[in-house]
C-alpha cells in the first residue's frame, strides 16, 4: 500500500501505542519512542516494520510512541493509520487477508 | 491465533460487561474478573471518528487474547449508521461468540443482521449458524415488538432493555422502586420466556449507589431475568450473589432430579418429593438450578 496521505491511530494512554505514518522518501524510517525501550525495543520495531511488510507498505517515514502496549495493540495501530493514509480504514476490510 | 470453541446458544450469563473496545487498557485482561460473558462496544463507547480504530482493535484482541470461559459478544452500531455492516464482517472474521443488535426494533431488524452475519459467515470461513445474537430493545417500539423480536432468528440466545435510551423516551428516569420500567421489564420478559430465550437487565450507571444497586438487582432476580448488564468489575460479584441458588434450592433440585430418574426407570411419571408432588414439568427447572449451582461452586455431583 501506498502512503498518501499523513495519518495517525491509536493514543497516548496505558496500554496503547500512538502510530503516525507520512509519505516517506523510498524506504522505511522508523522512530519510536516506549515506556519499555530497554526492555522490549527490539521485538516492538520488529513487529512494527513486519506489520508494515505485510501490508506492502515500503516508503514512509513512521513515528511510534508507545505506552506498553502488547504486540497485538501495535499491530491494530499501525494498520489503521496505514489504511487511514491511504482512506481505505472505514470499510471492506481484508480480515484475515492482509489484516491477520 | 485463539480459536474459541463454538458458542453454546443457552449458558449461564449472569453478568454481561461492557467494555470500550478501542481501549487496549480494558480489553486486553478483561478474563480476570470472572464476569461471565464480555461485551465489547464499538457503539456508544466509541467516538464516531475512531470506529474504524475500533475494530483494528477488536480483530487482533479476539485472534490473539485467550478469553478462556468467559464469553465474548460484540455490540455493533445501529442499523441506521453506516458503520453496521463492517462491524458484523469484523466479529465473524474475529469469530466472537456473538453479537448484540443495538435499538432492535423488529423481527425485520433481526434478519437484516441475520442475513449480513451469514453472508460474512461465508465470506470468511466460518461454520454457518456459529454467530449468536441477541437484542437490545432501547425504545416504546423495541418492547411493543418484543416477541417478534426474540422468535426472530434461530440465532437469537437473549434480549435485553436499555434504560438509558428507554427511559428518555418515556419521559421518566430511574426510580427507586423501579416503577419508571417495570411494564417496559415485564413485556419483555414474557416475551423471551414466551420465544424461550434469555432475558437480561439494563445497567445501573450511579457507581455511588451501591445501596441502589443491589435492590435493583434483588428487584431483577425476583421477576426472573436471567442476568443483568454492567458497567464496573465491581458490581460483578453481588450479581452473583444475588443469582446463586441457595443450599436448600440446590439440594431440592438434586433429589427432585434424582427421584425422576429413579421413578422414570421404572414406569413412573409422578410421585412426590418431601410431600410435594413432582412430574416431568418440574424436571427444567430443577436441572437448571442445578446447572447454576454448578456455575457458582455449590454443586459437584454428576446429575447436569
Amino acid at each position: 500500500m501506498e502512503i498518501l496521505k499523513p495519518a495517525m491511530a491509536g493514543t497516548l494512554e496505558s496500554s496503547d501505542a500512538q502510530v503516525t505514518v507520512e509519505p516517506g522518501n523510498g524506504k522505511i524510517e522508523l522512530s519510536l519512542e516506549s515506556s519499555v525501550m530497554n526492555q522490549y525495543g527490539r521485538q516492538i520495531r520488529q513487529t512494527v516494520l513486519e506489520t508494515l511488510d505485510r501490508l506492502g507498505v515500503t516508503s514512509a517515514n513512521v513515528t511510534m510512541v508507545d505506552k506498553g502496549a502488547l504486540d497485538c495493540t501495535i499491530k491494530a495501530r499501525v494498520e489503521c493509520a496505514v489504511m487511514r493514509s491511504c482512506g481505505k480504514s472505514e470499510a471492506s476490510i481484508p480480515w484475515g487477508g492482509m489484516i491477520k | 491465533m485463539i480459536p474459541r470453541p463454538r458458542p453454546e446458544r443457552f449458558r449461564l450469563r449472569r453478568t454481561m460487561m461492557f467494555m470500550n473496545a478501542q481501549k487496549p487498557g480494558l480489553i486486553k485482561d478483561a478474563y480476570i474478573y470472572g464476569v461471565d460473558s464480555i461485551m465489547l462496544d464499538l457503539e456508544d463507547a466509541v467516538a464516531e471518528n475512531q470506529k474504524d480504530a475500533a475494530r483494528f482493535s477488536l480483530y487482533h484482541a479476539l485472534k490473539t487474547i485467550d478469553y478462556g470461559d468467559t464469553e465474548v459478544i460484540v455490540r455493533i452500531n445501529g442499523l441506521d449508521t453506516p458503520h453496521w455492516q463492517e462491524d458484523i464482517r469484523v466479529c465473524v472474521a474475529g469469530g466472537a461468540d456473538g453479537i448484540r443488535i443495538a435499538k432492535c426494533e423488529s423481527a425485520n431488524d433481526v434478519k437484516t443482521v441475520e442475513a449480513a452475519v451469514e453472508k460474512a459467515e461465508e465470506e470468511f470461513g466460518v461454520e454457518k449458524g456459529r454467530t449468536l445474537l441477541m437484542a437490545a430493545l432501547e425504545s416504546p417500539k423495541g418492547i411493543l415488538n418484543a416477541y417478534e423480536i426474540c422468535a426472530a432468528s434461530e440465532r437469537m440466545f437473549g434480549v435485553a432493555i436499555s434504560g438509558g435510551d428507554f427511559r428518555k423516551c418515556m419521559q421518566t428516569t430511574p426510580q427507586r422502586d423501579g416503577i419508571d420500567m417495570v411494564v417496559a421489564r415485564g413485556q419483555m420478559l414474557i416475551a423471551a420466556r414466551a420465544a424461550g430465550i434469555q432475558c437480561f437487565d439494563t445497567v445501573f450507571t450511579n457507581l455511588d449507589d451501591q445501596e441502589g444497586f443491589e435492590a435493583e438487582v434483588r428487584q431483577n432476580k425476583a421477576m426472573g431475568f436471567d442476568g443483568k448488564s454492567l458497567i464496573n468489575p465491581k458490581q460483578i460479584r453481588y450479581v452473583h450473589e444475588v443469582f446463586a441458588p441457595t443450599e436448600k434450592e440446590v439440594r431440592q433440585a438434586e433429589k427432585i432430579v434424582s427421584a425422576f430418574r429413579e421413578n422414570a426407570a421404572k414406569g413412573l411419571g409422578v410421585f412426590t418429593v418431601d410431600g410435594k408432588m413432582i412430574d416431568i414439568a418440574f424436571i427444567p427447572g430443577a436441572e437448571r438450578t442445578l446447572r447454576l449451582a454448578r456455575a457458582c461452586g455449590m454443586y459437584e455431583g454428576d446429575l447436569v
